[in-house]
């Protein structure tokens, strides 16, 4: 039975005996509605709990862990010379098993045991499929006959239906931190893998990438090197760009809305600006490979300068105008934190309404302008797509605009497409670089909403 | 008292003499820095009406195709030599040599292997499917001669709309002199012309462009959307629900509290990265499933649509709780009957720009294999495929011109899909959002 057909039989189990439990409730007390503890409705939603949520529970449980029971089974009754493999080729032998199994099409006619094991791996999914299925339905019917059964007039049905409803508030709530953990502890698994095979040191201060490991154990000259500095440098020349494009056009469009724009100006403007924010990355990605950096070759090469095709200069520049929106709206919400006292000092000591934003309002608003601004570059240190269409791959360790360069998050990328095995340093590098990128980017964040908290507490 | 003002009378001249010498100058730099305030508003907004025309400039082409109406004669020898009529054994017949004769017959004076290869490269391979399907619907064509119209080539498509530029040399031009006489004598004779583009809109990946399209992109978002919708949108106001109403202030719950706001400023590509290390090594999901993706998404989603739904909880007054308390609600029941229907608008307009954002987010699907080249519908949740800004990458990064256009028409749609989602957004907040 398709898993999905087994969720739409165990709901409408559960919607009968909603309909069983409100029913009996009624008879239960009849002409005596008022002596029941709980309203009719929470008896049905009691039955329906009892009926649907353990073999929900089995069913999810099954569902996770059953493929790892499969394999464990089908690979522990393979014969010993397969169990002999490395690691990496035992998987290969997997995913022949699997594809066999699933009747994907496979190259050459499978040899006895593969095929064997495929049988098995077959049956083991149809025995395990009608095993759920029994269960869940027994769970279910066993459940809401127990439900009710319970049915009376001091059963505190709404008590417990409430009891259920928080439980699975609380696990929600838990749903965050399990994130957390998962992020962080999936990140720090492969790094540490990845760190047996290149020392921390060389990763983090090396000066060469080239992660091109070789194919075969006895080939020559590409061993791979995995010194990731060029693509911090990289990294930062972007996000240097796009900073100086974000930065004062945001600073300047959130001062001008904030203090000299007309309101039907603001209503206008504000929203439009915010369109900026919501175009997907992947289509100013497209604009920059497409429009911009041809563009920027073009000019370069009128005054006499040689450009790379996929310029640093490109994908910052468009990375930049992503950003404005977002550096705009949170200097506009500092600016607009900052009294209206201090400008009325100003105006009334003389002061033009430029000096007054120049000598009093930015001052005042400086740590918040510079929490945003850490925000920003935050968000342009992740930014993916923009790059991975138009950065490019060649890892320069230089600080020239014109040259190309190489991101972290376009390194992630390319490692990480296409087929590949897991356990090659190649793979877990990925995982390495990933780590770097969220332990810079939880940190600045950190750093900065502490610090824009600090100011709004300020003037608070 | 009088003393000071004198001085200050004294003082005063000398201060309105400096004051008045600068003012000129310092009322130029009042308005430079004005004019320095609106060429940054402006300039933003020129940079995003630019990325649009672009983009339109670019695709609005795609939306019709070029399309050759060649006359087939139905062979019965070629398509059914045993005249059975078995469509499984009709499906394999070799419809690539009609259509070929067909283009051969309407340019009899070509001779040589080399032209008619060239000569049958204006016809896109496509037209096999296309006469195939034909046949297949009314087997009764079979033996008979008649027309149909079939793609041209990618090539021919972008000569004709203008895509290739006739004047550049012929040896640096993707098209031959020989083949653009041909279109202009196929274009002469009303055979050739450029009609809307419903394959665009119906058809999966491929590798020609002109039969390339984004339905299968378009099935695949849908899926792995509403694998978040349905688990980011429970989940999300469970949690709001629990950190407002219901949880304790203690360090657990400030804990829950700083984690929403940190995942919500990790880069989507860590969210990837851990869809890639969980789900499918650890779990054993399969790749490229919207399933996964959408679970990915879920995550990424959840901060979103949890800090909205906290917002639109609190705005709910406090009177309206200890009304339902006073009237002996259940803490449970006040929530369920009076709080969360009084913030269900603001929190379906926080959902649906969370939404909106997952529609458009590439990153960690590219993480979990969803940028594979897949041709087939996707029509379970399992099924490999791809969501539609994937498979504006996966053009993007194509070597044919004319992905150009049709990468550019997807985007039009992906942002088609946005501006409807946002303006739902829009109208719900505006309809249905009290102040209190």
């Amino acid at each position: 039975m398709p898993f999905s057909f087994l969720l739409l039989v165990l709901a409408g189990l559960a919607v009968i005996s909603y309909r069983f439990g409100t029913a009996r409730a009624r008879a239960v007390a009849p002409g005596r509605q008022s002596q029941l503890h709980s309203r009719p409705m929470y008896h049905g939603l009691y039955a329906a709990m009892w009926c649907g949520v353990p073999a929900l529970l089995i069913a999810t449980l099954w569902v996770a862990f059953q493929p790892l029971l499969v394999k464990g089974l089908v690979m522990g009754g393979l014969p010993d010379a397969y169990q002999a493999l490395p690691e990496a080729r035992l998987n290969l032998v997997w995913n022949d098993i699997r594809n066999l199994a699933i009747g994907d099409v496979v190259r050459a006619q499978p040899a006895p045991e593969i095929q064997a094991a495929a049988d098995t791996f077959h049956r083991l999914y149809a025995i395990g499929n009608s095993a759920l299925a029994l269960l869940c339905l027994v769970l279910a019917i066993a459940g809401a006959s127990f439900a009710l059964r319970r049915v009376s007039l001091t059963l505190r049905a709404r008590n417990q239906v409430e009891k259920v409803i928080t439980v699975f508030l609380i696990a929600s709530s838990m749903v965050a931190i399990l994130t957390t953990v998962g992020i962080v502890l999936s990140l720090l698994f492969e790094s540490l893998r990845f760190f047996t095979k290149v020392p921390p040191l060389e990763f983090l201060f090396g000066l060469h990438w080239s992660p091109q490991t070789a194919l075969r154990a006895d080939q020559v000259g590409s061993s791979g090197s995995f010194g990731a500095v060029p693509l911090f440098t990289g990294t930062l020349l972007i996000s240097l760009i796009a900073m100086c494009v974000a930065v004062p056009v945001g600073l300047m469009s959130a001062i001008y809305m904030s203090e000299y724009a007309h309101r039907k100006f603001r209503a206008i403007a504000k929203p439009m600006l915010e369109i900026l924010a919501g175009i997907p990355t992947v289509v100013y990605g497209f604009f920059a490979a497409l429009t911009v950096a041809p563009f920027i070759r073009r000019f370069g090469e009128g005054m006499g300068l040689s450009v790379a095709s996929e310029s640093a200069l490109a994908a910052g520049l468009v990375m930049g105008v992503m950003i404005i929106p977002f550096v705009s709206s949170i200097s506009d919400d500092v600016i607009n934190a900052v009294p209206q006292a201090m400008r009325d000092g100003a105006y009334a000591l003389g002061a033009t309404k430029s000096e007054t934003i120049r000598n009093v309002i930015v001052p005042a608003a400086l740590p918040g302008i510079v929490g945003g601004v850490l925000l920003a570059v935050s968000r342009a240190i992740g930014e993916t797509m923009i790059v991975v269409m138009a950065a490019g791959l060649a890892a320069n360790l230089t600080f020239n605009p014109l040259d190309a360069v190489t991101t972290v998050t376009v390194q992630i990328v390319t490692l990480l497409t296409g087929d590949q095995e897991f356990d090659s340093a190649k793979t877990l590098a990925a995982f390495a670089l990933g780590l770097v990128l969220f332990c810079v980017t939880l940190a600045l964040n950190v750093f900065a909403l502490h610090v824009v908290r600090k100011y709004r507490e300020q003037y608070e | 008292m009088s003393e000071l003002t004198v001085k200050s009378g004294q003082g005063g001249a000398r201060t309105r003499e400096l004051v008045a010498a600068g003012i000129g100058k310092r009322y130029r730099a009042e308005r430079r820095f004005r004019i320095f305030g609106l060429v940054a508003i402006v300039s933003a907004l020129v940079f995003m009406a630019l990325l649009f025309a672009s983009i339109i400039g670019k695709g609005y082409t795609a939306f019709v195709q070029t399309e050759i109406r060649l006359p087939i004669s139905y062979d019965v020898a070629v398509i059914d030599p045993e005249g059975v009529r078995d469509a499984a054994e009709m499906r394999r017949a070799n419809y690539g040599k009609l259509y070929r004769d067909g283009i051969q017959s309407l340019f009899p004076e070509v001779e040589g292997r080399t032209d008619r290869r060239l000569l049958n490269g204006l016809v896109s391979s496509g037209a096999t499917f296309e006469i195939r399907d034909a046949v297949i619907d009314s087997p009764d064509l079979i033996g008979k001669k008649g027309e149909i119209w079939v793609p041209a080539a990618d090539d021919v498509d972008m000569l004709v709309k203008g895509r290739i530029d006739r004047n550049e040399p012929e040896n640096t031009r993707r098209v031959s002199d020989k083949e653009i006489a041909w279109v202009d004598a196929l274009q002469k004779d009303g055979r050739l012309e450029t009609r809307f583009n419903w394959r665009f809109f119906t058809q999966g990946d491929s590798r020609e462009p002109e039969l390339a399209g984004i339905w299968g992109a378009v099935a695949g978002s849908f899926l792995t959307m509403l694998v978040t919708l349905l688990l980011s949108f429970p989940l999300g106001v469970a949690t709001a629900v629990y950190l407002e109403e219901f949880a304790p202030k203690n360090r657990w719950t400030d804990i829950i509290e700083v984690n929403i706001n940190n995942l919500a400023a990790i880069p989507s590509i860590v969210f990837g990265l851990l869809g890639l290390a969980v789900f499918l090594q650890f779990f054993g999901l399969p790749r490229s499933a919207p399933l996964v993706g959408g679970l990915v998404l879920t995550l990424m989603t959840l901060p979103t649509i949890i800090i909205a739904a906290r917002v639109s909880l609190k705005s709910v007054p406090p009177s309206i709780r200890e009304a339902a308390l006073g009237l002996g609600a259940s803490k449970m029941q006040m929530v369920t009957n009076d709080v969360l229907p009084l913030a269900m608008p603001g929190i379906l307009t926080g959902t649906i720009i969370g939404m909106g954002r997952a529609l458009g987010e590439t990153a960690p699907l590219l993480m979990i294999g969803m940028v594979a080249f897949i041709v087939d519908i996707p029509h379970g949740f399992t099924d490999p495929a791809t969501a539609l800004p994937v498979q504006i990458y996966i053009w993007a990064d194509s070597a044919e011109r004319a992905f150009v256009e049709r990468t550019s028409a997807a985007i039009m749609v992906l942002l088609a899909f946005l501006i409807v989602m946002n303006a739902a957004a829009v109208i719900l907040r505006s309809r249905f959002e009290r102040r209190w």
